[in-house]
Protein backbone atom coordinates (compact mmCIF):
# COMPACT_ATOMS: atom_id res chain seq x y z
CA UNK A 1 0.00 0.00 0.00
CA UNK A 2 1.26 3.43 -0.91
CA UNK A 3 -0.12 6.39 0.98
CA UNK A 4 0.12 9.82 -0.59
CA UNK A 5 -0.59 12.72 1.76
CA UNK A 6 -1.01 16.31 0.64
CA UNK A 7 1.66 16.17 -2.03
CA UNK A 8 2.48 19.48 -3.69
CA UNK A 9 4.99 20.04 -6.45
CA UNK A 10 5.89 23.16 -8.44
CA UNK A 11 8.30 23.81 -11.27
CA UNK A 12 9.31 27.44 -11.08
CA UNK A 13 6.06 29.34 -10.74
CA UNK A 14 3.91 26.58 -12.18
CA UNK A 15 2.18 24.59 -9.46
CA UNK A 16 1.71 21.15 -11.01
CA UNK A 17 0.42 19.15 -8.01
CA UNK A 18 -1.79 21.09 -5.62
CA UNK A 19 -2.13 18.88 -2.56
CA UNK A 20 -2.91 15.34 -3.68
CA UNK A 21 -3.89 12.72 -1.08
CA UNK A 22 -4.85 9.12 -1.82
CA UNK A 23 -4.08 5.49 -1.15
CA UNK A 24 -2.86 3.00 -3.76
CA UNK A 25 -3.91 -0.49 -2.74
CA UNK A 26 -1.88 -3.70 -2.76
CA UNK A 27 -2.76 -6.47 -5.23
CA UNK A 28 -4.83 -4.05 -7.29
CA UNK A 29 -4.33 -1.98 -10.42
CA UNK A 30 -4.62 1.63 -9.30
CA UNK A 31 -5.22 4.05 -12.17
CA UNK A 32 -4.36 7.72 -12.33
CA UNK A 33 -6.44 9.29 -15.09
CA UNK A 34 -6.70 12.80 -16.44
CA UNK A 35 -6.02 14.97 -19.44
CA UNK A 36 -2.56 15.50 -20.84
CA UNK A 37 -0.77 18.03 -18.67
CA UNK A 38 -2.88 17.31 -15.59
CA UNK A 39 0.16 16.15 -13.62
CA UNK A 40 -0.07 12.35 -13.90
CA UNK A 41 3.56 11.85 -14.84
CA UNK A 42 4.75 14.29 -12.20
CA UNK A 43 2.77 12.40 -9.54
CA UNK A 44 4.19 9.07 -10.71
CA UNK A 45 7.74 10.43 -10.79
CA UNK A 46 7.19 11.78 -7.28
CA UNK A 47 6.28 8.26 -6.15
CA UNK A 48 9.46 7.04 -7.81
CA UNK A 49 11.63 9.61 -6.08
CA UNK A 50 12.69 11.18 -9.40
CA UNK A 51 10.86 14.34 -8.28
CA UNK A 52 10.93 15.42 -4.65
CA UNK A 53 7.58 16.84 -3.50
CA UNK A 54 7.72 20.39 -2.10
CA UNK A 55 5.21 19.44 0.57
CA UNK A 56 3.49 16.31 1.80
CA UNK A 57 4.62 12.73 2.30
CA UNK A 58 4.62 9.46 0.42
CA UNK A 59 4.82 6.27 2.42
CA UNK A 60 5.44 2.76 1.17
CA UNK A 61 3.79 0.30 3.57
CA UNK A 62 4.51 2.63 6.43
CA UNK A 63 7.97 3.77 5.31
CA UNK A 64 7.85 7.51 4.75
CA UNK A 65 10.15 8.07 1.77
CA UNK A 66 11.51 11.47 2.79
CA UNK A 67 12.48 10.11 6.24
CA UNK A 68 14.58 7.23 4.88
CA UNK A 69 18.38 7.23 4.91
CA UNK A 70 20.09 7.09 1.50
CA UNK A 71 20.76 3.37 2.02
CA UNK A 72 17.13 2.69 2.88
CA UNK A 73 16.04 4.69 -0.17
CA UNK A 74 18.31 2.62 -2.36
CA UNK A 75 16.90 -0.58 -0.84
CA UNK A 76 13.36 0.67 -1.44
CA UNK A 77 14.22 1.46 -5.06
CA UNK A 78 15.04 -2.20 -5.65
CA UNK A 79 11.44 -3.02 -4.61
CA UNK A 80 10.09 -0.76 -7.36
CA UNK A 81 9.57 -1.68 -11.00
CA UNK A 82 8.80 0.96 -13.58
CA UNK A 83 7.41 0.76 -17.11
CA UNK A 84 8.12 4.04 -18.88
CA UNK A 85 5.88 5.69 -21.43
CA UNK A 86 8.17 4.94 -24.39
CA UNK A 87 9.37 1.68 -22.78
CA UNK A 88 12.83 3.22 -22.19
CA UNK A 89 14.63 0.03 -23.16
CA UNK A 90 18.39 0.35 -23.46
CA UNK A 91 18.87 0.35 -27.23
CA UNK A 92 22.38 -0.97 -27.14
CA UNK A 93 21.35 -4.15 -25.29
CA UNK A 94 19.43 -7.24 -26.38
CA UNK A 95 16.08 -8.15 -24.84
CA UNK A 96 17.79 -10.61 -22.54
CA UNK A 97 20.38 -8.07 -21.40
CA UNK A 98 17.70 -5.43 -20.84
CA UNK A 99 15.63 -7.75 -18.69
CA UNK A 100 18.63 -9.07 -16.77
CA UNK A 101 20.12 -5.62 -16.20
CA UNK A 102 18.57 -4.88 -12.77
CA UNK A 103 19.66 -8.31 -11.52
CA UNK A 104 23.17 -7.92 -12.85
CA UNK A 105 23.55 -4.49 -11.26
CA UNK A 106 21.86 -5.04 -7.91
CA UNK A 107 21.95 -8.65 -6.85
CA UNK A 108 24.80 -11.06 -6.36
CA UNK A 109 23.02 -13.78 -8.28
CA UNK A 110 25.21 -16.01 -10.45
CA UNK A 111 25.01 -15.80 -14.24
CA UNK A 112 23.05 -19.06 -14.29
CA UNK A 113 20.54 -17.85 -11.71
CA UNK A 114 20.08 -14.61 -13.61
CA UNK A 115 19.56 -16.51 -16.86
CA UNK A 116 16.95 -18.70 -15.23
CA UNK A 117 15.01 -15.75 -13.82
CA UNK A 118 15.28 -13.80 -17.08
CA UNK A 119 14.00 -16.77 -19.09
CA UNK A 120 11.14 -17.12 -16.63
CA UNK A 121 9.92 -13.52 -16.88
CA UNK A 122 10.42 -13.38 -20.65
CA UNK A 123 8.19 -16.45 -20.88
CA UNK A 124 5.74 -14.85 -18.46
CA UNK A 125 5.22 -11.90 -20.81
CA UNK A 126 4.99 -14.27 -23.83
CA UNK A 127 8.11 -13.20 -25.66
CA UNK A 128 9.81 -16.52 -26.30
CA UNK A 129 11.42 -15.81 -29.67
CA UNK A 130 12.91 -12.44 -28.86
CA UNK A 131 15.77 -13.19 -26.42
CA UNK A 132 18.59 -12.02 -28.66
CA UNK A 133 16.84 -9.24 -30.53
CA UNK A 134 17.56 -5.55 -30.06
CA UNK A 135 14.67 -3.25 -29.02
CA UNK A 136 14.68 -1.55 -32.43
CA UNK A 137 13.77 -4.89 -34.04
CA UNK A 138 10.60 -5.24 -31.96
CA UNK A 139 7.08 -3.89 -32.42
CA UNK A 140 5.72 -1.37 -29.90
CA UNK A 141 3.70 -4.05 -28.14
CA UNK A 142 6.71 -6.35 -27.85
CA UNK A 143 8.82 -3.49 -26.49
CA UNK A 144 6.16 -2.93 -23.84
CA UNK A 145 6.35 -6.60 -22.91
CA UNK A 146 10.12 -6.34 -22.54
CA UNK A 147 9.68 -3.24 -20.38
CA UNK A 148 7.20 -5.12 -18.19
CA UNK A 149 9.55 -8.09 -17.96
CA UNK A 150 12.40 -5.80 -16.93
CA UNK A 151 10.19 -4.08 -14.36
CA UNK A 152 9.15 -7.33 -12.66
CA UNK A 153 12.41 -9.28 -12.93
CA UNK A 154 13.53 -8.34 -9.44
CA UNK A 155 10.19 -9.30 -7.82
CA UNK A 156 9.02 -5.77 -7.10
CA UNK A 157 6.46 -4.93 -4.44
CA UNK A 158 5.50 -1.80 -6.35
CA UNK A 159 4.98 -1.48 -10.08
CA UNK A 160 4.50 1.86 -11.84
CA UNK A 161 3.44 2.23 -15.45
CA UNK A 162 3.34 5.55 -17.31
CA UNK A 163 0.80 5.42 -20.15
CA UNK A 164 1.48 1.75 -20.93
CA UNK A 165 -0.86 1.96 -23.94
CA UNK A 166 0.57 4.99 -25.65
CA UNK A 167 1.40 4.17 -29.25
CA UNK A 168 -0.36 0.80 -29.20
CA UNK A 169 -3.41 -0.25 -31.15
CA UNK A 170 -6.59 -0.87 -29.09
CA UNK A 171 -6.30 -4.65 -29.18
CA UNK A 172 -2.67 -4.75 -28.10
CA UNK A 173 -3.50 -2.15 -25.45
CA UNK A 174 -6.05 -4.43 -23.88
CA UNK A 175 -3.65 -7.37 -23.94
CA UNK A 176 -0.97 -5.29 -22.23
CA UNK A 177 -3.48 -3.96 -19.66
CA UNK A 178 -4.57 -7.46 -18.83
CA UNK A 179 -0.99 -8.68 -18.60
CA UNK A 180 -0.23 -5.96 -16.06
CA UNK A 181 -3.40 -6.80 -14.15
CA UNK A 182 -2.66 -10.54 -14.05
CA UNK A 183 0.87 -9.92 -12.83
CA UNK A 184 -0.42 -7.53 -10.17
CA UNK A 185 -2.81 -10.10 -8.77
CA UNK A 186 -0.44 -13.05 -9.21
CA UNK A 187 2.41 -11.47 -7.25
CA UNK A 188 0.32 -9.21 -4.99
CA UNK A 189 1.98 -6.04 -6.28
CA UNK A 190 0.86 -2.47 -5.59
CA UNK A 191 0.49 -1.28 -9.17
CA UNK A 192 -0.04 2.35 -10.20
CA UNK A 193 -0.85 3.10 -13.83
CA UNK A 194 -1.09 6.49 -15.55
CA UNK A 195 -3.48 6.56 -18.41
CA UNK A 196 -5.87 8.70 -20.39
CA UNK A 197 -7.26 5.63 -22.13
CA UNK A 198 -10.88 4.93 -21.16
CA UNK A 199 -10.54 1.37 -22.41
CA UNK A 200 -8.02 0.72 -19.65
CA UNK A 201 -10.41 2.18 -17.14
CA UNK A 202 -13.06 -0.27 -18.31
CA UNK A 203 -10.68 -3.23 -18.32
CA UNK A 204 -8.64 -2.87 -15.18
CA UNK A 205 -9.84 0.17 -13.21
CA UNK A 206 -9.99 -1.38 -9.75
CA UNK A 207 -9.17 1.90 -8.11
CA UNK A 208 -9.20 5.12 -10.07
CA UNK A 209 -8.09 8.60 -9.16
CA UNK A 210 -8.87 11.47 -11.46
CA UNK A 211 -6.48 14.40 -11.65
CA UNK A 212 -7.59 17.73 -12.99
CA UNK A 213 -4.98 20.50 -13.17
CA UNK A 214 -3.06 19.01 -10.27
CA UNK A 215 -6.07 18.50 -8.03
CA UNK A 216 -7.52 15.11 -7.18
CA UNK A 217 -11.01 15.76 -8.49
CA UNK A 218 -12.56 12.33 -8.00
CA UNK A 219 -11.76 8.76 -6.89
CA UNK A 220 -13.60 5.48 -7.12
CA UNK A 221 -13.83 2.22 -9.12
CA UNK A 222 -14.73 1.50 -12.72
CA UNK A 223 -18.29 0.79 -11.60
CA UNK A 224 -18.60 4.13 -9.81
CA UNK A 225 -17.28 6.08 -12.75
CA UNK A 226 -20.41 5.53 -14.83
CA UNK A 227 -22.73 6.51 -12.03
CA UNK A 228 -21.12 9.58 -10.58
CA UNK A 229 -22.50 13.02 -11.17
CA UNK A 230 -19.15 14.66 -10.52
CA UNK A 231 -18.96 17.13 -13.34
CA UNK A 232 -15.21 17.15 -13.77
CA UNK A 233 -15.06 13.43 -14.39
CA UNK A 234 -18.18 13.09 -16.51
CA UNK A 235 -16.81 15.89 -18.63
CA UNK A 236 -13.60 13.89 -19.11
CA UNK A 237 -15.18 10.48 -19.61
CA UNK A 238 -18.00 11.53 -21.89
CA UNK A 239 -15.89 13.58 -24.18
CA UNK A 240 -16.20 10.51 -26.41
CA UNK A 241 -19.52 9.50 -27.96
CA UNK A 242 -18.85 5.84 -27.36
CA UNK A 243 -18.90 6.36 -23.61
CA UNK A 244 -22.02 8.50 -23.78
CA UNK A 245 -23.73 5.47 -25.31
CA UNK A 246 -22.27 3.11 -22.75
CA UNK A 247 -23.56 5.32 -19.95
CA UNK A 248 -27.05 5.33 -21.43
CA UNK A 249 -27.03 1.56 -21.81
CA UNK A 250 -25.79 1.06 -18.24
CA UNK A 251 -28.41 3.34 -16.78
CA UNK A 252 -31.10 1.39 -18.61
CA UNK A 253 -29.90 -1.91 -17.21
CA UNK A 254 -30.48 -0.79 -13.65
CA UNK B 1 31.82 -2.04 -16.44
CA UNK B 2 34.47 -3.84 -18.52
CA UNK B 3 32.10 -4.55 -21.36
CA UNK B 4 30.93 -0.92 -21.26
CA UNK B 5 34.49 0.33 -21.61
CA UNK B 6 35.20 -2.03 -24.51
CA UNK B 7 32.04 -0.86 -26.20
CA UNK B 8 33.11 2.77 -25.87
CA UNK B 9 36.58 1.94 -27.19
CA UNK B 10 34.93 0.36 -30.18
CA UNK B 11 32.47 3.22 -30.78
CA UNK B 12 34.81 6.10 -30.08
CA UNK B 13 38.35 4.98 -30.88
CA UNK B 14 38.18 2.12 -33.39
CA UNK B 15 35.37 3.70 -35.39
CA UNK B 16 37.36 6.92 -35.74
CA UNK B 17 40.55 5.34 -37.07
CA UNK B 18 39.44 5.18 -40.70
CA UNK B 19 38.62 8.84 -41.07
CA UNK B 20 41.67 9.92 -39.04
CA UNK B 21 44.00 7.85 -41.24
CA UNK B 22 42.44 9.15 -44.42
CA UNK B 23 42.55 12.81 -43.41
CA UNK B 24 46.04 12.65 -41.91
CA UNK B 25 47.61 10.98 -44.92
CA UNK B 26 46.23 13.44 -47.46
CA UNK B 27 46.59 16.59 -45.39
CA UNK B 28 50.20 15.60 -44.65
CA UNK B 29 50.66 15.30 -48.41
CA UNK B 30 49.15 18.71 -49.04
CA UNK B 31 51.27 20.39 -46.35
CA UNK B 32 54.36 18.96 -48.01
CA UNK B 33 53.32 20.11 -51.51
CA UNK B 34 52.38 23.59 -50.29
CA UNK B 35 55.73 23.98 -48.56
CA UNK B 36 57.54 22.82 -51.69
CA UNK B 37 55.64 25.24 -53.90
CA UNK B 38 56.49 28.13 -51.62
CA UNK B 39 60.20 27.34 -51.56
CA UNK B 40 61.06 29.19 -54.74
CA UNK B 41 64.40 30.53 -53.55
CA UNK B 42 67.05 28.02 -54.71
CA UNK B 43 69.24 28.91 -51.70
CA UNK B 44 66.78 27.33 -49.30
CA UNK B 45 67.60 23.64 -48.90
CA UNK B 46 65.04 21.05 -50.04
CA UNK B 47 65.09 19.27 -46.71
CA UNK B 48 62.99 22.13 -45.31
CA UNK B 49 59.98 20.41 -46.88
CA UNK B 50 60.40 17.46 -44.52
CA UNK B 51 61.14 19.76 -41.60
CA UNK B 52 58.05 21.91 -42.16
CA UNK B 53 55.81 18.90 -42.65
CA UNK B 54 57.04 17.32 -39.42
CA UNK B 55 56.61 20.52 -37.43
CA UNK B 56 53.12 21.31 -38.63
CA UNK B 57 51.87 17.75 -38.37
CA UNK B 58 53.28 17.00 -34.92
CA UNK B 59 52.68 20.37 -33.30
CA UNK B 60 49.30 21.37 -34.60
CA UNK B 61 47.70 19.31 -37.31
CA UNK B 62 47.54 15.94 -35.52
CA UNK B 63 46.78 16.99 -31.95
CA UNK B 64 44.64 20.08 -32.52
CA UNK B 65 42.95 19.77 -35.88
CA UNK B 66 42.21 16.07 -35.64
CA UNK B 67 40.67 16.86 -32.24
CA UNK B 68 38.44 19.51 -33.80
CA UNK B 69 37.34 16.94 -36.36
CA UNK B 70 36.79 14.45 -33.55
CA UNK B 71 34.69 17.07 -31.72
CA UNK B 72 32.40 16.70 -34.71
CA UNK B 73 32.57 12.95 -35.00
CA UNK B 74 32.95 11.57 -31.46
CA UNK B 75 31.37 14.61 -29.86
CA UNK B 76 28.14 14.54 -31.79
CA UNK B 77 28.00 10.76 -31.35
CA UNK B 78 28.36 11.14 -27.58
CA UNK B 79 25.85 14.00 -27.31
CA UNK B 80 23.26 12.35 -29.50
CA UNK B 81 23.55 8.93 -27.89
CA UNK B 82 23.31 10.29 -24.32
CA UNK B 83 20.70 12.86 -25.40
CA UNK B 84 18.58 10.12 -26.94
CA UNK B 85 18.81 8.19 -23.69
CA UNK B 86 17.61 11.33 -21.89
CA UNK B 87 14.60 12.01 -24.12
CA UNK B 88 13.53 8.36 -24.26
CA UNK B 89 13.69 8.19 -20.44
CA UNK B 90 16.48 5.58 -20.47
CA UNK B 91 18.39 7.78 -18.03
CA UNK B 92 15.33 7.93 -15.76
CA UNK B 93 15.14 4.15 -16.04
CA UNK B 94 18.74 3.86 -14.82
CA UNK B 95 18.06 6.25 -11.95
CA UNK B 96 14.92 4.38 -10.90
CA UNK B 97 16.90 1.18 -10.74
CA UNK B 98 19.35 3.00 -8.47
CA UNK B 99 22.19 3.35 -10.99
CA UNK B 100 24.24 6.53 -10.79
CA UNK B 101 23.54 7.37 -14.40
CA UNK B 102 26.06 10.18 -14.86
CA UNK B 103 28.86 7.99 -13.65
CA UNK B 104 27.58 4.98 -15.58
CA UNK B 105 27.48 6.89 -18.87
CA UNK B 106 30.48 9.19 -18.66
CA UNK B 107 33.15 7.24 -16.81
CA UNK B 108 33.58 4.52 -19.49
CA UNK B 109 33.98 7.24 -22.11
CA UNK B 110 36.76 8.91 -20.17
CA UNK B 111 38.54 5.58 -19.78
CA UNK B 112 38.09 4.74 -23.47
CA UNK B 113 39.54 8.10 -24.46
CA UNK B 114 42.73 7.35 -22.55
CA UNK B 115 43.52 5.54 -25.81
CA UNK B 116 43.03 8.73 -27.78
CA UNK B 117 46.78 9.58 -27.83
CA UNK B 118 47.28 6.42 -29.89
CA UNK B 119 44.91 7.81 -32.48
CA UNK B 120 46.90 11.03 -32.58
CA UNK B 121 50.15 9.06 -32.73
CA UNK B 122 48.85 7.24 -35.81
CA UNK B 123 47.77 10.56 -37.28
CA UNK B 124 51.26 12.00 -36.81
CA UNK B 125 52.87 9.00 -38.44
CA UNK B 126 50.50 8.96 -41.41
CA UNK B 127 50.66 12.73 -41.85
CA UNK B 128 54.43 12.62 -42.20
CA UNK B 129 54.23 9.51 -44.39
CA UNK B 130 51.75 11.30 -46.65
CA UNK B 131 54.08 14.28 -46.82
CA UNK B 132 57.04 12.09 -47.72
CA UNK B 133 55.16 10.26 -50.47
CA UNK B 134 53.81 13.51 -51.92
CA UNK B 135 57.25 15.11 -51.89
CA UNK B 136 59.08 12.17 -53.46
CA UNK B 137 56.46 11.16 -56.04
CA UNK B 138 55.67 14.77 -56.90
CA UNK B 139 59.35 15.31 -57.61
CA UNK B 140 59.70 18.14 -55.06
CA UNK B 141 62.48 16.56 -53.01
CA UNK B 142 64.45 13.35 -52.86
CA UNK B 143 63.62 10.79 -50.26
CA UNK B 144 66.96 11.50 -48.58
CA UNK B 145 66.30 15.25 -48.42
CA UNK B 146 62.88 14.74 -46.89
CA UNK B 147 64.16 12.29 -44.28
CA UNK B 148 67.00 14.62 -43.38
CA UNK B 149 64.38 17.31 -42.88
CA UNK B 150 62.35 15.12 -40.58
CA UNK B 151 65.40 14.60 -38.37
CA UNK B 152 66.45 18.26 -38.47
CA UNK B 153 66.53 20.18 -35.15
CA UNK B 154 64.44 17.56 -33.47
CA UNK B 155 63.27 18.74 -30.03
CA UNK B 156 61.95 15.84 -27.94
CA UNK B 157 59.92 18.23 -25.78
CA UNK B 158 57.74 19.01 -28.79
CA UNK B 159 56.49 15.44 -28.68
CA UNK B 160 55.74 15.78 -24.97
CA UNK B 161 53.97 19.08 -25.66
CA UNK B 162 51.86 17.48 -28.38
CA UNK B 163 50.82 14.59 -26.18
CA UNK B 164 50.08 16.77 -23.15
CA UNK B 165 47.70 18.71 -25.39
CA UNK B 166 46.25 15.47 -26.68
CA UNK B 167 45.43 14.29 -23.15
CA UNK B 168 43.71 17.56 -22.36
CA UNK B 169 41.72 17.34 -25.59
CA UNK B 170 40.73 13.74 -24.84
CA UNK B 171 39.27 14.86 -21.54
CA UNK B 172 37.41 17.70 -23.26
CA UNK B 173 36.10 15.32 -25.94
CA UNK B 174 34.75 12.91 -23.32
CA UNK B 175 33.16 15.42 -20.98
CA UNK B 176 31.71 18.44 -22.79
CA UNK B 177 29.61 16.42 -25.28
CA UNK B 178 28.47 14.12 -22.45
CA UNK B 179 27.19 17.01 -20.38
CA UNK B 180 25.38 18.53 -23.34
CA UNK B 181 23.61 15.22 -23.90
CA UNK B 182 22.97 14.48 -20.24
CA UNK B 183 21.40 17.81 -19.34
CA UNK B 184 19.37 18.30 -22.49
CA UNK B 185 15.59 18.69 -22.45
CA UNK B 186 13.00 18.12 -25.14
CA UNK B 187 12.65 15.62 -27.97
CA UNK B 188 14.35 14.32 -31.09
CA UNK B 189 14.74 17.77 -32.61
CA UNK B 190 16.51 19.04 -29.51
CA UNK B 191 18.90 16.08 -29.67
CA UNK B 192 20.05 17.39 -33.05
CA UNK B 193 20.38 20.92 -31.72
CA UNK B 194 22.25 19.75 -28.64
CA UNK B 195 24.76 17.94 -30.88
CA UNK B 196 25.42 21.12 -32.84
CA UNK B 197 25.76 23.28 -29.74
CA UNK B 198 27.98 20.68 -28.15
CA UNK B 199 30.25 20.63 -31.22
CA UNK B 200 30.63 24.40 -31.12
CA UNK B 201 31.52 24.46 -27.43
CA UNK B 202 33.87 21.51 -27.67
CA UNK B 203 35.70 23.09 -30.62
CA UNK B 204 35.91 26.49 -28.93
CA UNK B 205 37.22 24.91 -25.73
CA UNK B 206 39.83 22.91 -27.63
CA UNK B 207 41.07 26.01 -29.45
CA UNK B 208 41.28 28.04 -26.24
CA UNK B 209 42.95 25.28 -24.25
CA UNK B 210 45.37 24.84 -27.15
CA UNK B 211 46.26 28.50 -26.95
CA UNK B 212 46.71 28.45 -23.18
CA UNK B 213 48.80 25.26 -23.16
CA UNK B 214 50.99 26.52 -25.98
CA UNK B 215 51.58 29.74 -24.09
CA UNK B 216 52.40 27.84 -20.92
CA UNK B 217 54.54 25.07 -22.35
CA UNK B 218 56.42 26.58 -25.29
CA UNK B 219 57.17 30.18 -24.30
N1 LIG C 1 10.58 18.62 -15.26
C1 LIG C 1 9.63 19.57 -15.45
N2 LIG C 1 9.95 20.88 -15.43
C2 LIG C 1 9.01 21.83 -15.61
N3 LIG C 1 7.71 21.57 -15.83
C3 LIG C 1 7.31 20.29 -15.86
C4 LIG C 1 8.25 19.23 -15.69
N4 LIG C 1 7.58 18.06 -15.75
C5 LIG C 1 6.28 18.40 -15.99
N5 LIG C 1 6.12 19.73 -16.05
C6 LIG C 1 4.83 20.44 -16.26
O1 LIG C 1 3.88 19.87 -15.41
C7 LIG C 1 2.62 19.76 -16.03
C8 LIG C 1 2.09 18.34 -15.90
O2 LIG C 1 2.88 17.48 -16.68
P1 LIG C 1 2.70 15.91 -16.71
O3 LIG C 1 2.69 15.38 -15.33
O4 LIG C 1 3.77 15.38 -17.61
O5 LIG C 1 1.30 15.74 -17.37
P2 LIG C 1 0.57 14.38 -17.81
O6 LIG C 1 -0.67 14.34 -16.99
O7 LIG C 1 0.26 14.54 -19.26
O8 LIG C 1 1.50 13.26 -17.55
C9 LIG C 1 2.82 20.19 -17.46
O9 LIG C 1 2.30 21.49 -17.60
C10 LIG C 1 4.30 20.17 -17.65
O10 LIG C 1 4.69 21.19 -18.53
MG1 LIG D 1 2.43 11.93 -18.87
Amino acid sequence: MIEVKNVEKSFGNAKVLKGVSTIFETGKTNLIIGQSGSGKTVLLKSLLGIHTPDKGTISFDGRIYSDLTPDEKRALRTEIGMVFQGSALFDSMTVEENVGFPLKMFTNKSTAEIKERVDFVIDRVDLKEAHHKKPSELSGGMQKRVAIARAIVNNPKYLFCDEPNSGLDPKTSIIIDNLIHEITVEYNITTVINTHDMNSVMEIGEKIIFLKKGILAWEGTKKDIFKTDNEAITDFVYSSNLFKKIRKAQNKEE
Amino acid sequence: MRTLIFKEIDDLIIDSLGIVCFISFFVGGVVSIQTALNLTNPLIPKYLIGFATRQSVILEFAPTFISIIMAGKMGSFITSSIGTMRVTEQIDALEVMGVNSLNYLVFPKIIALLLYPFVIGISMFLGILGGWIAAVYGGFASSNDFITGIQQEFIPFHIAYAFIKTFAFALILATIPSFHGYYMKGGALEVGKASTVSFVWTAVTIILVNYILTQLLLT
